[in-house]
């Protein structure tokens, strides 16, 4: 049988499990009639309607906007988070890339701060918590000065924005041969540190941030590029040294996480 | 019955800050007895949430994604409006209002509006106050840009993911107020259901995604900010789990909906390759500064390679309909165009629709380099999705759906014709009449999350003499029950067909009939067609899985199940308003020319519908538009 | 505390780790311009071995000094490599590509443990004499007085082809290890932005080739007769 352009076959594993108490396992499954054009994702759409037709439950994975940004989607395809494609997410990579007749094998994020909740499903609420701890500036709304009141250099912004671009996918923590989660981590916090708004409050955000960040149970960097690697964003480790140096600062200056109980405070 | 907007008396600059002072206060020391649900947490709810939390009210805030992080305005690509005047181009409060109402092609209350202009510059101030890296110029003040046929640079951008960046400035001010425990906060939670006590909305019925559990939650108040209704289309720039059941929901309780056949659609979306295709993908209009839209003259030069066909043979059809301009023009008339040449079959790639966008003129004007670093990121999309490179032969572009302006109905107050619901961001209709502006969505929803409701919910809360009822309450115990019978009934139809399919059948004839250009024979034929894939649906359908578990089947059938029906109103919605306006255009009702032609006499209304059960007509209450600020003029971009 | 705090979190372990590797990185390299002089001839080397001991205080203050550096450095690896382990779960990847990881990188444990085990054999080889004590009997007299004559010393231990080989692969390994840890001390320490890095990572790479050219040196000009007695 000749393969044409437009169908490809492929030799999908990939891991279910029906919950987080059982375990899983890889399955096999045999897919033709995948056009190059298809998404990666699309293609899993077909997976699941044919599995629909047996009868068979389809393969939970999350996804949402299909283009890169939303940061649900989150598969290790071939051992690598968001498949061989660089700078893109699993959700923007196209069947093309791989090869007619491949075996593709289709993991969740592993890690144990993103226990896993169904097949490829993961729960990465350990990285919302890391941002409720310090991942913000403390202001309210409203009563803000006016937005050019604070001039900020074109370099400092840009820097900034390189930073902000994170979609907190967690692929840097299913690459990390740590499961180190400093990438996202140092993003945000370099974001906010870097510029003058969030300055006020840096030694606190890095040292809550790291606070929480150990205490969800990630492991530490060892520097290896894994996450920059797999980054779509394409976010350098460099934020990850800005973050241990304002965290150096931060211990030498004695600065503490907790604010001191104020008397009669509010 | 004749809808009152509440929209204050007195001249309309002074309107808000009248409005504000006459408003009732909560005390301080009171708020914290106030219990508040937002629902979804996209830069309408992300920012009421934390608002509100900040004010002091207990907040609970609902998202059916893993985290508050991925709501879908954090696609929003282009920028946010706000009447700055930083350039010092003429722009104020006023011109933005009148460019949303002129834009909007006066189907907007003038009072929400204006009220959006003036609030527009404290938008900037706030986001910049968070942490948003806006883009800077050398100097260190902001950078704007013009945007989307916008005569003034009013519009504030953060490369090509503004959205994204005004989404975690709202998801950073939200998680702030988690983390101090001021909101409770709810993920993989999806509203199926609003309890209405005594006509006045006082709680939601939530399953849990992951657990399959269905929990009871009350309030004080109720806040929807649940998004648009586009992917009724199926295709759309939207993301997948986008849906209206919130709303729908809600509308079936007695809220209005308002205007649902007025939707937008984006002209440069890369085109569909297939049947298998599962969502559009949205290309910056700013493509269209330095892209050339064109399709051959003659059908037969279809199927060549764009290089093979001559200059002569090129129709660049925008720059000959709407020479002043060009390839600018707004978004529903190139939309349109396109679709017009591609029915006379002269689109080009799989299926024949699709228009070319070329940039080879740009190229040899202003050298690839230029190119290149205005648009690199979209060239190296369109590559990785088409596998084409748009440098060396034309980009393919085909319009897709993107924005619904149509939502529940709402008063001055954001507040609904149920008293305590309130719907802000897109899931309401207020601010952007029959089409909305390039920039402005983003402006819509940080206005009403940060700036207008969490006044205008203080003014309701004041009022309210009763606490939120018990969740025992039987109107709770009712709602959960119903909730229930209906997964139950999802579950058990056990017949051939997966959500998916009929959502697919869905989306395809609404395209068809409710799509870009609309007739009273395509609508009614869908009208027809409808409620025979509903009744397919209830027959037919077939969910796998567990209950109790994470179900993606079960989430998608209950969310199509509600467009089967949403899709009907849109329809009549859309068969009723018999006149061509913004987003809504009626092939019966247009010029010599094929401009739109709007019928302010008969049609300057809103149309607010009121559900009275499936398969039964709908009663129309309209909201008639008085303009008193603004001359209602004929559009014209010729 | 914040030192507690310091101590107990990854960021600060790792920040030790940086800088008693910058450390152990600087002892090496005046070790290896020490071990060279070997090249200036027999008097040049036992001068400059009698200067090293001229004082008790000093080398036994050095001694213990870089020890605790040492042990330092590997009391963080120790409990980093638990976390990390923790960290990753039980379920492991069924295929793991390690994108972008220099394989240095990824083995930092193992060559620092085979380093560890190299490092010890060393000391009981040329420090403490232990493997072979006859070491203790190689003396020279200079200017009148009777002195340990490491250039003997050094000659004898490498004219044994295995030792030489063994000295000269975990040189190797060395290198190897600081051929990651090198750029990665800068790192942790907080000294990298976007202008440094490939400065930082290309000094780390030369560095690690000297010292393995450097080391490798002695006991190669040893087995291959080009320095002798």
């Amino acid at each position: 049988m000749s393969t044409t352009s437009n169908s490809m076959t492929f030799n999908i594993r990939i891991w279910r499990q029906k919950n987080a108490q059982t375990p899983g396992k890889l399955v096999e499954y045999k897919l033709d009639g995948i056009s190059p054009d298809m998404s990666f994702l699309e293609m899993l759409d077909q997976l699941n309607e044919r599995l629909y037709a047996k009868g068979e439950e389809p393969v939970a994975f999350d996804h949402d906007c299909r283009e890169g940004i939303c940061g649900m989607c989150s598969l290790n395809v071939n051992g690598i988070p968001h498949g061989p494609d660089s700078q893109v997410t699993i959700c923007q990579t196209h069947m093309r890339i791989f090869k007619d007749g491949q075996t593709i094998t289709i993991e969740p994020w592993r890690s144990t701060a993103f226990p896993v909740i169904k097949d490829c499903v993961v729960n990465r609420s350990a990285f919302d918590r890391i941002i409720q701890a310090g991942g913000f500036v403390s202001v309210n709304t409203g009563g803000t000065p006016d937005a050019n009141a604070l001039p900020i250099s074109k370099e400092i912004a840009d820097l900034a924005m390189d930073a902000a671009a994170c979609i907190g996918c967690g692929a840097c923590v299913a690459a990390c041969k740590n499961s180190s989660a400093l990438l996202f981590v140092s993003a945000k916090a370099s974001q906010l540190n870097l510029l003058p708004q969030g300055k006020a409050e840096k030694d606190r955000r890095v040292l809550k941030m790291v606070e929480t960040m150990d205490a969800e149970g990630f492991g530490a960097c060892t520097n290896t590029n894994s996450c920059e690697a797999v980054c779509p964003k394409g976010i350098p480790v460099t934020f990850i040294a800005q973050l241990n140096r304002d965290y150096a600062w931060a211990m030498l200056k004695g600065a503490a996480a907790e604010p001191k109980a104020t008397v009669g405070g509010a | 019955m004749s809808l009152d907007s509440k929209s204050p008396a007195g001249p309309i600059a002074q309107k808000w800050d009248k409005h504000r002072f006459d408003m009732k206060l909560v005390n301080p020391a009171n708020k914290r007895k106030y219990s508040v649900i937002v629902v979804g947490s996209g830069l309408a709810g992300g920012a009421a949430a934390a608002s509100l939390a900040e004010l002091g009210y207990n907040v609970s805030c609902f998202c059916f994604q893993d985290s508050p992080r991925r709501a879908h305005s954090i696609a929003a690509q282009g920028g946010i409006n706000a009447a700055k005047n930083y350039q010092n181009d003429g722009d104020s409060v006023y011109r933005l209002f009148y460019d949303t109402i002129k834009g909007g092609d006066f189907r907007a209350r003038e009072a929400n509006v204006y009220r959006l202009a003036q609030v527009s510059a404290e938008i900037i101030d706030q986001c910049v106050a968070q942490g948003v890296p806006f883009a800077r110029e050398y100097g260190g003040t902001l950078s704007n840009r013009s945007f989307g046929g916008a005569q003034v640079s009013r519009t504030f951008y953060a490369r090509g993911q503004t959205g994204q960046q005004l989404l975690l400035g709202a998801y950073s001010a939200l998680s702030r107020q988690i983390g101090l425990g001021k909101v409770k906060m709810y993920n993989r939670s999806e509203m199926l259901d609003l309890v209405v006590i005594d006509g006045q909305a006082k709680g939601i019925i939530v399953r849990d995604l992951v657990t399959g559990k269905i929990t009871r939650h009350s309030a004080d108040a109720v806040v929807l900010g649940t998004g648009g209704y586009s992917n009724v289309y199926y295709l759309s720039t939207n993301a997948q789990m986008c849906n209206v059941t919130a709303a729908w929901r809600a509308a079936r309780k007695g809220a209005y909906f308002a205007n649902p056949c007025f939707t937008q659609i984006h002209p440069t979306c890369i085109p569909v390759h297939g049947d298998h295709q599962s969502k559009l993908t949205l290309m910056s209009e700013s493509l269209r500064n330095d892209g050339r839209v064109w399709v051959p003259k003659k059908k037969e030069d279809c199927g060549k390679k764009p290089s093979e066909i001559a200059e002569a043979d090129r129709d660049y059809y925008l720059e000959r309909k709407y020479p002043s301009f060009g390839n600018l023009a707004p978004r529903d008339i190139s939309s349109r165009s396109a679709k017009e040449v591609c029915d006379e079959g002269r689109g080009v790639g799989p299926g024949g629709r699709g228009v070319y966008l070329d940039f080879a003129d740009s190229i040899k004007r202003l050298g690839l380099k230029a190119i290149q670093d205005r648009y690199g990121n979209l060239f190296q999309m369109y590559e990785k999705i088409t596998g084409e490179n748009a440098y060396e032969q034309p980009m393919r572009i085909y319009p897709a759906l993107h924005y619904t302006m149509g939502g529940l109905w709402v008063d001055y107050n954001l507040m609904s014709n149920l008293p305590g619901l309130f719907v802000i961001g897109e899931a309401n209709f207020s601010d952007h009449g029959a089409n909305r502006l390039g920039a402005s969505a983003l402006m819509q929803g940080l206005a009403d999350g940060y700036f207008v409701l969490p006044y205008t919910i203080g003014n309701y809360l004041a009022q309210q003499k009763e606490k939120a009822p018990s969740t025992d309450h039987p109107e709770f115990v009712k709602a959960e029950q119903e909730v229930h019978d209906r997964l139950n009934k999802l579950m058990s139809i056990k017949g051939k067909r997966s959500p998916n399919s009929f959502h697919h059948e869905l989306g395809h004839l609404m395209w068809e009939n409710v799509g870009m250009a609309r007739n009273e024979k395509g609508l009614k034929e869908a009208l027809a067609k409808i409620p025979q894939i509903r009744e397919e649906f209830w027959k037919n359908l077939n969910v796998l899985g567990d209950k109790e578990d994470l179900n993606n089947a079960l989430e998608r059938a209950g969310r199509v199940a509600d467009f089967l029906e949403f899709a009907e109103l849109l329809t009549l919605d859309a068969l009723e308003r018999k006149e061509s306006c913004g987003g809504h255009f009626r092939e019966e009702y247009q010029m010599p020319d094929g401009e739109a032609k709007r019928d302010d006499e008969n049609f300057a209304y809103v149309a607010a519908w009121e559900f009275k059960g499936v398969g039964q007509a709908p009663v129309l209450h309209k909201e008639p538009l008085n303009y008193e600020e603004v001359h209602m003029s004929t559009r014209s971009y010729k | 505390m914040p030192l507690i705090k310091f101590l107990r979190s990854t960021v600060g372990l790792k920040i030790i780790m940086g800088l008693t590797g910058a450390a152990l990185f600087a002892f090496t390299v005046i070790h290896m311009v020490g071990n060279l002089q070997i090249f200036l001839g027999q008097e040049a080397l036992n001068n400059y071995a009698q200067m090293l001991h001229a004082s008790d205080e000093v080398i036994w203050g050095f001694r213990l000094g870089l020890g605790a550096v040492a042990a330092l450095h590997i009391l963080c690896a120790v409990v980093l490599t638990i976390r990390n382990r923790a960290a990753r779960g039980k379920e492991s990847y069924a295929e793991y590509a390690a994108p972008g990881a220099s394989l240095a990188s990824r083995t930092m444990a193992v060559s620092g443990v085979i380093v560890a085990a190299f490092i010890i054999f060393h000391l009981l080889h040329f420090t403490t004499q232990t493997i072979d004590p006859s070491f203790k009997e190689l003396t020279e007299i200079h200017k009148g007085a009777e002195r340990h004559d490491v250039y003997a010393m050094v000659i004898k231990g490498f004219s044994v082809t295995w030792v030489s080989v063994f000295y000269i692969i975990s040189v190797a390994l060395v290198s190897f290890h600081l051929s990651h840890g090198i750029a990665s001390c800068f790192r942790s320490m907080g000294l990298t932005n976007p202008a440094y890095r490939e400065v930082q990572e290309w000094f780390g790479l030369a560095f690690a080739i000297i010292i393995f050219v450097g080391m490798a040196a002695v006991p190669a000009a040893v087995l291959l007769g080009l320095v002798k007695l």
